[in-house]
């Protein structure tokens, strides 16, 4: 059974032709990742699985029941990290907890267990706009596992950061995934970023997207940053170059 | 820099506007022009300080009425924005009658409700929250219907409904925009209350200036203008210290900011 499974989607903004007939697949615990070119159309795609937008053709499933147009299954972090300004970083992260029906205590004595993890120790009465670009985004991703953790979705999490935060953000995401026990749909126009964490890549063609091709990473876990240098890496990379 | 300029962006004003009142007092002392018309600045000062006594009953009784019109107009704002804003067709339908509204003089309302609420509070009371009601709701509602749609999108799908939107979005997110609609309608608050004295009354700052123009003591009429300054200037005073309070993610960051300059 498929975790999350989206059949031919296609979706046009008045005249503008943005997803053409979309189908991709995750499993259970498994990353998955979808690199495309900017414009593409790859926060659209994730708008119609988290529920916000409503595809013109095709269907999302999630565990085999058809959730096309329904909010509130899957979890989603924003390309923005989307933190509200008014709120400290204890209290945004604890915010899904809030909507859900935890009282203001149980919710903080759950998050609070992340916080090392997440590496965020210390920063529980910050204020986001006091916070690092890369602890923000740590935060936001607290945020989107403590809502649900068993589907998430990730739109450029590091799109913003400089690449030395970067590296280290994608080293810390793969310990941590090994530790959560997620399945992840990652977004990205990245194409290290996508052979370093993935199981599989989807790569969508320019708009209107549609799946050009798919690959399988067979680069065995746990990675460390040899893998960018190793055999399976390169040959990857250029047969992603090539089709780009 | 930052520090020098800022004294410099003091200093300049100040001192002009020292000039200006060295000046005024010249005027009045080589009687250029007769104490009637235009009185000197520490005469002015002398002549509020000795009728402060009898100033301080038409303070209370302005202030008071400002206020209330003013804590009314405000929860008049809130209430018709957050209709306005989360039901589209009450927009529509109140939105452009709010603006055309404007364009009537206040000034010239003010008579109508003397005869229609009479010469107590009442009357002073609706001037003042017809006056700060325009200011609030405009820039209430351009703070709701401001905040990010992404925000908006995020907090859905969490699954959030209309009520917890509010509460945790759309609210303090149109805080700021909201303590700027207070401000302008503190400053108007007291003008608001001192234009309906002047229709009629028996107390209040428009009262007691009416009654000293009438027998020419013009540097009571200035003491009294200075009141008014003063209590205006207050008031802003005291909004913008609720607004610190109330919007610590704001201000406390800049607080650190400041400290780091040092
Ligand atoms: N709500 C909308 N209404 C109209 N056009 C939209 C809307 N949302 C997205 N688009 C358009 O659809 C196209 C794809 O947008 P989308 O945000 O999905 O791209 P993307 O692949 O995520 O790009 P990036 O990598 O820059 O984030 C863009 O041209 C965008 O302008
Ligand atoms: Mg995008």
């Amino acid at each position: 059974m498929y975790k999350v499974e989206i059949n031919n989607v296609s979706k046009s903004f008045g005249q503008l032709n943005t997803l053409d007939d979309v189908s991709l697949e995750l499993k259970e615990n498994q990353f998955v990742t979808i690199l495309g070119p900017s414009g593409s159309g790859k926060s659209t795609l994730f708008n119609i699985i988290s529920g916000l937008l409503i595809p013109d053709k095709g269907e999302v499933l999630i565990e085999s029941e058809v959730y096309t147009g329904r909010t509130g299954r899957v979890s989603y972090m924003h390309q923005k990290d989307l933190l509200l300004p008014w709120k400290n970083i204890l209290e945004n992260v604890c915010l899904p907890l809030n909507l859900k029906g935890y009282s203001i205590k149980e919710a903080k004595i759950k998050a609070l267990n992340y916080f090392k993890l997440f590496g965020l120790e210390g920063f529980e009465k910050n204020y986001p706009n006091q916070l690092s670009g890369g602890m923000r985004q740590r935060a936001s991703l607290l945020r989107t596992y403590l809502f649900s953790n068993d589907i998430m979705l990730l739109d450029e999490p590091f799109g913003g950061l400089d690449a030395i935060t970067k590296r280290t953000m994608q080293q810390w995401l793969l310990e941590v995934f090994e530790d959560l026990k997620a399945s992840i749909l990652f977004i990205t126009h990245d194409i290290d970023e996508a052979i370093f964490l993935s199981d599989k890549v989807y790569v969508l063609s320019e708009r209107p997207a549609s799946v050009k091709a798919e690959f399988e990473v067979n680069i065995a876990r746990p990675r460390s940053l040899d893998t960018f240098t190793c055999k399976e890496f390169n040959e990857m990379k250029k047969d992603i170059l090539d089709l780009l | 820099m930052k520090k020098s300029g800022s004294i410099e962006n003091k200093l300049i004003p100040i001192s002009f506007f020292t000039i200006l009142i060295f000046i005024w007092e010249l005027v009045a002392r080589l009687e250029l022009v007769p104490a009637y018309i235009l009185p000197g600045p520490i005469r002015i000062i002398k002549t509020l300080f000795m009728n402060l006594p009898v100033l301080k009953e038409h303070i209370i009784v302005t202030s008071l009425e400002a206020i209330a019109g003013f804590v009314i107009s405000a929860i008049f704002a809130i209430a018709i924005c957050l209709l306005m804003d989360s039901i589209t067709i009450v927009k529509k339908a109140i939105y452009p009658l709010i603006i055309v509204s404007q364009t009537i003089p206040i000034i010239t309302i003010a008579p109508l409700f003397a005869i229609w609420f009479g010469f107590g509070y009442l009357p002073k009371v609706v001037i003042v929250v017809l006056v700060c009601f325009f200011p609030i709701t405009i820039s209430l509602l351009e703070g709701l219907s401001s905040v990010d749609e992404d925000l908006l999108n995020l907090i859905k799908s969490m699954g959030a409904n209309k009520i917890q939107t509010y509460k945790m979005v759309k609210l303090p997110a149109a805080m700021p925009s909201f303590f700027s609609g207070l401000k302008i309608a503190g400053t108007y608050s007291i003008m608001g209350a001192t234009i309906g004295e002047w229709v009629g009354g028996k107390r209040g700052l428009g009262v007691y200036m009416l009654r000293v123009k009438h027998s020419f003591a013009t540097d009571k009429v200035f003491a009294t203008i200075i009141v008014i300054t003063l209590l205006s200037i207050l008031l802003l005073k005291v909004i913008g210290i609720i607004e610190r309070k109330s919007m610590p993610w704001i201000y406390k960051q800049e607080l650190e900011n400041t400290e780091e300059y040092k």
